[in-house]
């Protein structure tokens, strides 16, 4: 699903945030991203879903090499992944109805196909009686259910998560992580960037260590 | 390996294409979302569309303004004749009998004789002076020859000497050449009508600023929600298009407006110029825009707002890239 051969990201100014990075993620496979901050775990992240593009090696995202993908084919890619973000970005003068909507919205879908799914995506979540209600009328624990619910709606193949857990306690930490791997149980494809090391221990999935821009650990399930 | 099936089948069931029917369906989604936005900021969205309404109905006031002077003008417009006025003692017949002779002149076209009690019947029909003329005893007014030459002696040299020839026949007191008032009426009115045409392109320019900064504001406004968009996939088009059709709304907005100002302000204008036609015995009457020209203000604040919003969206959008 995700293959990086010898991949490197220089900044502008000469900031090496990845070097020489090369891994392999098997279609239905799940992954925990780690490492302090700055080690390159959101520069990897942006690379895959394409807000960076690598200085050097090859990406291939699906089985397409989208090292140098044309910017008139981003969005298509982009609509293969589900992207999580830890401050969520809702849009907050819209309900939580229109907020899951709109990758739906954006592909094309149907009015009643959107509702339906729309729906299916927030019972899931638990946050089927919020659809009505503006995003800041919410806790943070159910912000970030609706920032999951408004990645997975349109059933996407790849769920990246940035840090999805960095602002919720370690009850809610646990309850989001276990929804990802459910996710990962019908066959999408995870990864999920955290530095928090004792919730990644306790579930029991390959680990990507970045330090310093390289790859220090690099578990077998994903080679 | 279940993965890789579950993934194959999600991918079939997502529309690779928008069918003609969904695509109207967002479109007239967009456009009925962008004009609830200018209704949530009604204020501002007035103040925005007041100001393309006055700079679009401005150059349409005036334009209609020369309408109706040209066409006020209109009856004496390219009528290129010479008013030959004989002395007050040659007798009808002889009068006729001049008529007839200048009438073989290789230069007339044609000529029309008016006499004494025509042209008084028309003077006092005319003039307002009705009353007045009543009082007289007799005639006053002498026999009159409209003389309009052919095409080629129209010009002001060939009419010139047509004029002279004219003056000197011992019965005409007066030859008087009616070409040159008309000519520097319509002179006038080509400025005008320039002068126009510059100010209206001057303040077209104005409706694209406008438009251009307003729209501008609104896509720093949204900035944070065009990132996610294009985070999740939106294309540039999608991004675009409710911009677009908040320029369609403005520009439309505008052109009623300024149509509303244009027709209330004929109207204030109407009654004194019905009183002043009135005062000539005239039946002028002001005419105000025809529909086909309401459909082409229409049409141009249309424009105007899908171009102004369009040049800022070009140059603005592109820049905003999630990072």
């Amino acid at each position: 699903m995700i293959r990086f051969t010898n991949v490197s990201k220089r900044y502008p100014g000469g900031f090496e945030a990845l070097n020489n990075i090369s891994f392999h993620m098997e279609p239905g496979s799940m992954a925990f991203l780690t490492g302090h901050s700055g080690a390159g775990k959101s520069t990897l992240l942006k690379l895959i879903a394409l807000i960076e593009r690598g200085t050097r090696g090859q990406i291939f995202l699906d089985g397409e090499n989208v090292t140098d993908i044309g910017n008139r084919r981003i969005p298509y890619i982009r609509r293969k992944i589900g992207f999580i973000f830890q401050d969520h970005h809702l849009l907050f003068d819209r309900t939580v109805f229109d907020n899951v909507a709109l990758p739906l919205v954006i592909a094309g879908y149907r009015h009643q196909e959107i509702g339906r799914r729309v729906r299916a995506a927030l019972d899931k979540l638990g946050l089927l009686s919020k659809e009505r209600l503006y995003p800041i009328t919410l806790s943070g624990g159910e912000q970030q259910r609706v920032g999951i619910a408004r990645a997975v709606v349109n059933k996407p193949m790849l769920l990246l998560a940035d840090e999805p857990t960095g602002n919720l306690d370690p009850d809610l930490s646990r309850e989001i992580m276990q929804l990802f791997s459910l996710f990962n149980d019908v066959g999408v494809t995870v990864l999920v960037a955290s530095h928090d090391i004792p919730l990644i221990r306790l579930l029991d999935y390959p680990v990507l260590a970045l330090e310093h821009g390289r790859l220090v650990q690099h578990a077998e399930a994903c080679a | 390996m279940i993965g890789k099936r579950k993934n194959r089948r999600q991918r079939e069931r997502a529309p690779r294409m928008l069918s003609p029917r969904v695509y109207l369906q967002r479109h007239a989604q967009v456009a009925l979302d962008s004009l609830g936005r200018l209704y949530r900021n009604l204020l501002p969205s007035i103040m925005t569309a007041a100001v393309i309404g006055i700079a679009l109905a401005l150059p349409s006031g005036l334009y209609l303004l020369l309408d109706n002077l040209h066409r006020l003008s209109g009856s004496w417009d390219g009528q290129a004749s010479i008013s030959v006025f004989l002395k007050g003692d040659v007798p009808a017949p002889q009068a006729e009998g001049l008529a007839t002779r200048i009438r073989q002149w290789p230069e007339v076209n044609t000529l029309q004789l008016i006499t004494p009690a025509q042209a008084l019947e028309e003077f006092s029909s005319q003039s307002g002076f009705a009353d007045a003329l009543e009082t007289l005893d007799e005639n006053p007014l002498p026999a009159v020859l409209i003389v309009v030459p052919r095409r080629e002696h129209t010009a002001p040299g060939p009419a010139a000497e047509l004029q002279k020839k004219l003056r000197s026949l011992p019965e005409v007191d007066l030859a008087q050449l009616d070409l040159e008032w008309v000519q520097r009426l319509a002179a006038m009115i080509d400025i005008a009508r320039r002068g126009i045409l510059v100010i209206g392109a001057l303040l077209a320019l104005a409706v694209l600023l406008v438009i251009g900064n307003t729209i501008r504001l609104e896509i720093q406004n949204r900035r944070a929600e065009i990132v996610v968009t294009k985070l999740i996939g939106a294309t540039n088009a999608f991004v675009r298009r409710p911009f677009l059709y908040s320029g369609l709304w403005y520009g439309l907005l505008g052109a009623l407006l300024a149509w509303l100002l244009v027709v209330s302000g004929f109207w204030l204008l109407d009654d004194p110029v019905a009183r002043l036609a009135g005062l000539y015995q005239s039946n002028f009457k002001l005419e105000t825009l025809p529909l086909l020209s309401l459909g082409g203000l229409l049409a141009s604040g249309i424009l105007l707002g899908l171009l102004g919003s369009w040049l800022a969206v070009g140059r603005h959008l592109s820049a905003i890239e999630p990072s």
